[in-house]
């Protein structure tokens, strides 16, 4: 059980200890209004995490993939980009799409399985969430490709898990990042899971960060709970590309507590109290960094109170209109297969506008 | 004004005029740029527009589909050559999951401009897995749009189309044809309409329908049964197998009654299916026969030493004829 020993992995880029103590300096790199951001971010996202799980229980929205445990790793690394980043987020990462811009309530609607749920807003590019494995780490390089080709000065930011870097597509995306070194990061958070298979079994490599070595690319390795180390880890990666000085392959070690999504039961595969409740008790990224606003009195419980209040209330108001948001007309499905329609699709969408008048809709 | 061009390079010249046209295209792939590609399609062009917008990339069809996305959506139009279209089998999961259905997910907020071209088909004496026709796997995807021209003048004026259309196109191009003939490609840049068939030889006993390679074989085969039994068959060339010309098709059959479909992919599934299920919907009572196909075999494309037993041949396309029209 080496992945959950208390001792501090010599090879890790740590900032935060558990206890809420700074063993790194950051002066002038980390401000207070920063570290609220990010405090608030992350308990922003707990908050919607929890509410979304209870929602798909009482049947408000379809499955759902929850994050709770990784609110540092998704918040710490989307703090750390410009507005005009390209992000490529999988079905777990909505919380960095949300701090980076992407509105709650189109969270809801994805996760309604509404067809509006995964457009951004307009001049932010965030792409829809990656349902297949490790296939969205090779847009982010192409997209990097193109602002480098254009010398604009954007980075993309690919997300994945430690599943993912058993994919093809992941040691393939790593490769073509190296030979055209472009502005891309490549974000692991590295759960210990894929689903029901532990990291021992998905890989004889130790550690996802070394494998940037293969691709003569940078690799680090980051207490993917420590929001500060990972914020400061991915800034470093942000100012690296921008340089021109390539991709960078960053390892989060973090934990989920729950389930993989609201349709799987972790307990066959892990002990889940044991796990969880070491990892909450002991590593949790809110615990860890309200402790040191705390400790220097940049927060107290009447802030954290208000803060939830606000949040929950922030929520609904996002859920309510998400509820309230028109339902897609069956006749969508047709709309932007192509970008010009053929004939058909023309005549199939008649095909169903027939069917549904006849049914007394519309 | 025009000059007398291989489909080969009526392509390059294409793809020449578009690199001249356009900043934002560039072509990507397995050596494509200093080799000028295995069949010499991209040559030149790499010495003409530099390394940057004449990639030698990796051997990897996944990178080189999945970033060529990534491009396409960050503004640029990548050109992809894949080598040979069973190579292409890698990065199929690119193609069907996100570059057919970038524009859906997204509501039209991002598209992706890209144009895969890849060499496919027999008779080229090639190894095995250099040979495949296998356009269903394209055809059957919604969001993909899937071309396959017959002649150097279309190869050009479609290969434009295909460059310039806002959704991903695969571009099949017939590897047996590409040296086969020449006949004169003009000088600009013009464009074939992607979704039009040709009728390319008019008729009134019978309908062949056929494209790529075997478009030769059906004309040829036109042309034997004419000389021999003085029937009149009508040729049409799809040349856009996905979303097919109904309209076209349509039309032939309603003047000839009877129609054979020549495709070299094997024949379960084939498109050929698809065309008789148009017939079907479209003009039953206009047809005097039941509608044949001749096409390859249900089997793996075979060592080349038996290769031509597995195509269409012209005699097969004659007898197929005669078949119909005595039915």
């Amino acid at each position: 059980m080496k992945a959950y020993s208390n001792e501090v992995e010599p090879e890790i880029f740590r900032v935060l200890t558990p206890d809420g103590e700074i063993i790194e300096t950051i002066d002038g790199k980390i401000d207070k209004s920063l570290m609220l951001k990010m405090y608030e971010g992350m308990l922003l996202l707990r908050t919607f995490d929890r509410k979304s799980i209870n929602l798909q229980r009482q049947g408000r929205i379809g499955t759902y993939a929850p994050f709770e445990g990784q609110e540092a790793s998704q918040v710490g690394s989307a703090l750390a980009l410009s507005a005009g980043d390209w992000m490529f987020p999988t079905y777990r990462d909505h919380g960095a799409a949300i701090i980076h811009g992407q509105e709650l309530y189109r969270v809801f609607l994805y996760w309604m399985a509404h067809f509006d749920g995964s457009i951004c807003p307009e001049g932010k590019r965030i792409l829809p969430p990656s349902v297949p494995i490790a296939t969205q780490m090779v847009h982010a390089v192409g997209t990097a490709w193109a602002s480098k080709i254009r010398g604009e000065k954007n980075v993309s930011i690919a997300y994945f898990g430690d599943g993912a870097t058993s994919e093809g597509d992941f040691h393939e995306a790593l490769n073509f990042a190296g030979v055209y070194k472009t502005p891309t990061i490549f974000f692991c958070q590295n759960n210990g899971y894929a689903i029901s298979v532990p990291f021992e079994k998905q890989s004889a490599s130790k550690t996802i960060s070394q494998r940037a070595a293969a691709y003569d690319i940078h690799g680090v390795r980051v207490d993917g709970n420590d929001i500060f180390a990972v914020w400061l880890t991915v800034k470093q990666a942000v100012e690296r590309a921008l340089k021109g000085e390539g991709p960078t392959l960053i390892e989060a070690i973090t934990f989920r507590y729950g389930a993989h999504t609201t349709a799987d039961n972790p307990n066959i595969y892990r002990d889940q109290d044991e796990v969880s409740t070491f990892w909450r008790e002991n590593r949790d990224p809110i615990t860890r960094l309200r402790k040191y606003l705390i400790k220097e009195g940049h927060w107290n419980e009447e802030q954290e109170e208000l803060a939830l209040k606000q949040f929950n209330e922030l929520i609904d108001a996002h859920l309510q209109k998400a509820e309230g948001y028109p339902k897609s007309d069956p006749l969508e499905m047709f709309n932007h297969v192509y970008a010009e329609e053929s004939w058909h699709l023309k005549e199939q969408k008649q095909e169903l506008n027939q069917i549904l008048r006849k049914g007394g809709k519309k | 004004m025009g000059k007398n061009l291989t489909m080969l390079q009526a392509i390059t010249e294409a793809m020449d005029q578009m690199l001249g046209h356009d900043d934002r295209v560039m072509i990507m792939g397995e050596d494509i740029g200093v080799n000028g590609g295995v069949f010499r399609s991209t040559e030149g062009l790499y010495e003409k527009y530099g390394k940057d917008r004449v990639v030698d990339t990796p051997l990897a069809e996944s990178g080189i589909i999945g970033s060529a996305i990534g491009l396409a959506l960050n503004g640029m139009l990548p050109i992809v050559e894949i080598q040979f279209l069973a190579f292409i089998y890698p990065g199929f999961e690119q193609l069907v999951s996100h570059a057919a259905r970038m524009r859906y997910r997204t509501r039209g907020q991002f598209g992706v401009p890209l144009l895969i071209r890849t060499p496919y088909g027999a008779g080229i004496r090639g190894p095995e897995l250099h040979s495949e026709s296998v356009e269903t796997f394209f055809a059957h995807t919604p969001g993909l749009k899937v071309v396959a021209p017959s002649n150097p003048y279309d190869a050009k004026g479609l290969l434009i189309s295909a460059l310039e259309d806002p959704d991903p196109v695969i571009f099949l191009e017939p590897t047996k044809l590409y040296r086969a003939f020449k006949e004169e490609v003009p000088d600009e840049m013009y464009r074939i309409p992607i979704g039009q068939a040709k009728v390319v030889q008019e008729g009134s006993d019978l309908t062949i329908y056929a494209w790529g390679a075997m478009l030769r074989e059906a004309l040829n085969a036109a042309k034997k049964i004419e000389a021999e039994k003085g029937w009149k068959c009508e040729v049409v060339d799809l040349r856009t197998l996905y979303p097919l010309d109904r309209d076209t098709i349509v039309q032939s059959i309603k003047k000839t009654g009877r129609a054979l479909i020549v495709h070299e992919a094997h024949k379960t599934a084939g498109l050929g299916a698809e065309i008789i299920s148009i017939i079907n919907d479209e003009a039953l009572i206009y047809l005097k026969a039941p509608i044949k196909r001749v096409t390859g075999f249900d089997v793996p494309v075979p060592p080349f030493t038996i290769e031509d037993h597995y195509l269409p041949t012209v005699d097969r396309v004659k007898q197929g004829i005669v078949e119909t029209l005595s039915f």
